[in-house]
């Protein structure tokens, strides 16, 4: 049975007259990497404030690691790592001075603190340029070393906001690694907030998706795929001269769903309603002399089950 | 309270301040001016004397309507040796002032609405630290700041002071009673209310420049304390100077109890 390190019940939080998080409820358990995925404004760092005792909901219960934070918010915090939006580092202050206020801050043991930081920095590379001011550094160098910050003390459960937003394709590849290997296998649960999609669909093991606050779908990559994708792009390569042929048998198919059909890298990617069409679909376009060389259903995404859903909720 | 982390923020708040020009060059600036310069330029008083002719007779009125605590300090001196003794003693000390209530809104300005300016603050409220603790610290950065640089001021004044005025004492005049109950208690009290103050400027401003405009209104009594012992009305003495501090004190805690609701997470974050 999964331990939950996060339970949360009918949580909501108005600013004002504005709903920030609205009846959610959901449970994230120990170890896993939870994915919280939404657009901007969705709510997600309401709920991450909210889950450090940052700020008070305006209703609903949570206990996180087996605390209230309202009631409990310090001892909490000491138990999580929070990487903000923005990395929040002090720019006037060199690196190695920005971890080690920290690290006072955490209650890191004092013997403990130069080597936790010096093992931190050489791990997300910053160990060169430990006592230069952060303001001479790039973004990706900042992210870097916010992401130390979290990780001082060690933390049980890390809470990531956009942990990769701005980051270049290799730092956000080496931060993905740490995340991975923090949690499957130093056992730390990740919370991790995020609307890159393909990140969340690669690292997380159960996602959950808010709209405007509220929870519309929970569940892992796999279940939501099949529970919400409800049409499938299928590769289908064939002879360049045959193609506009093809694409008049496609269309007067009902398995065809509405769309222009995409070409990329010479293959035809067209998109049809399930899974169990292919067959038809590919009988058709035989029996119209096209010669198919190769017919490839591609994977449904979290990408997908998020425009559905949106699309869905917005009336589209 | 966990003082660790109170003084890791007031490490990382005085840190950060150093390196900021907004806020050390009008602290080193004023330290010079007030410490140094205008102590200094009681020398020239000798020549004011020769040129000043008949508005003498001005000052001399002036000296000779003090209280009688004062008019001791004056027996004995020539006008130029009591003016010497006027300016350094009792003119300069509302100025004197000034300096722990600059310094300490000024550095609270950049812990507070600083901090929020640069974004720094959210990382910091992640932390285990409670929400007095925080309060506390940050309190403390402008706090202790005013006070080091006001004491060490003070020092630097003794210094100036003695030797500016003496070729015309011959003696070591300076510090009196006085002067120790302005450093001792008045001190401290107005480097709280600079803070004070800043913390509730802080609440409305948008950033260090913003909180400093709307906390520098409270340089305004004192300015106003100059003006009167210039114009005669009132003089520092002992008494004046420790209930001065009392009210002071009194108003450093209001401003403190009021910065204390606001200085809350709930509240920072919920904006």
């Amino acid at each position: 049975m999964n331990t939950s390190v996060i339970t949360i019940n009918q949580l909501t939080r108005y600013f004002k007259e504005t709903v920030a998080v609205d009846n959610l409820s959901l449970e994230v358990h120990a170890g896993e990497i939870f994915g919280f995925l939404g657009h901007n404004g969705a709510g997600k760092t309401t709920t991450v404030r909210l889950l450090n005792g940052v700020i008070d909901p305006t209703s609903g219960s949570m206990c996180v690691l087996g605390l209230d934070p309202q009631i409990d918010g310090p001892a909490l915090r000491a138990r999580t790592g929070v990487l903000t939006e923005t990395p929040s580092m002090d720019e006037r202050l060199t690196a190695w001075d920005n971890l080690s206020i920290f690290a006072d801050l955490y209650g890191v043991p004092r013997a403990d603190m130069k080597v936790r930081i010096h093992e931190l920095l050489t791990e997300f590379d910053l160990a060169d340029r430990a006592n230069e001011k952060v303001g001479g550094y790039s973004k990706g160098m900042k992210q870097r070393l916010a992401l130390a910050r979290a990780l001082l003390h060690k933390p049980e459960l890390l809470f990531l906001d956009e942990a990769t937003s701005g980051l270049d394709p290799v730092s956000a590849h080496h931060v993905n690694g740490l995340i991975e290997r923090m949690a499957r296998r130093e056992g730390c649960t990740v919370f991790m907030c995020t609307h890159n999609l393909v990140e969340a669909q690669r690292l997380c093991d159960r996602v959950a998706i808010l709209e405007h606050g509220q929870l519309v779908a929970l569940g892992t990559p796999t279940e939501l795929t099949r529970q919400y994708v409800r049409r499938l792009d299928v590769e289908v390569e064939m002879a360049d001269e045959q193609i506009p042929i093809a694409l008049g048998v496609l269309r007067s198919l009902p398995q065809f769903v509405l769309g222009e059909p995409a070409k990329p890298n010479g293959a035809l990617v067209v998109t049809i309603n399930k899974h169990e069409s292919i067959p038809d679909v590919l009988a058709a376009l035989v029996q119209n002399h096209i010669r198919v060389y190769r017919m490839a259903p591609q994977e449904a995404n979290l990408e997908q089950v998020y425009f559905t859903l949106h699309e869905e909720r917005e009336g589209v | 309270m966990n003082y660790r982390a109170i003084f890791a923020i007031v490490r990382k708040d005085l840190k950060v301040a150093s390196q900021n020009k907004g806020v050390m060059v009008p602290i080193i600036v004023l330290t010079v001016v007030f410490f140094v310069l205008l102590p200094w330029l009681t020398r020239l008083l000798p020549l004011v004397e020769n040129m000043a002719g008949d508005s003498l007779n001005d000052i001399e009125k002036l000296l000779t309507r003090m209280p009688g605590g004062l008019q001791q300090d004056f027996s004995g001196l020539s006008l130029t040796q009591a003016m010497t003794v006027y300016v350094l003693k009792y003119m300069l000390a509302p100025m004197f002032l000034m300096i722990p209530i600059l310094v300490a809104s000024v550095i609270a300005a950049d812990s507070f609405a600083g901090e929020k300016e640069r974004k720094t603050l959210e990382a910091l409220l992640y932390t285990p630290t409670t929400n007095r603790e925080l309060f506390v610290a940050k309190l403390l950065s402008g706090w202790l700041a005013a006070i080091a640089v006001a004491w060490v001021g003070f020092v630097l004044y003794i210094v100036v002071a003695n030797a500016a005025a003496w070729s015309q004492l011959h003696r070591i005049f300076f510090p009196n009673a006085m002067w120790l109950v302005l450093i001792l208690w008045a001190v401290p009290a107005i480097a709280g209310l600079g803070v004070g103050a800043m913390v509730l400027a802080s609440s409305r401003a948008q950033g260090f420049q913003d909180a400093n405009q709307l906390g520098g209104i409270v340089i305004l009594p004192l300015v106003a304390l100059f003006y009167l012992q210039v114009a005669g009305v009132m003089y520092f003495n002992v008494i004046v100077a420790i209930l001065m501090g009392l009210v002071i004190w009194l108003l450093t805690g209001l401003s403190i109890w009021l910065g204390s609701r606001i200085f809350q997470r709930n509240r920072l974050l919920a904006a």
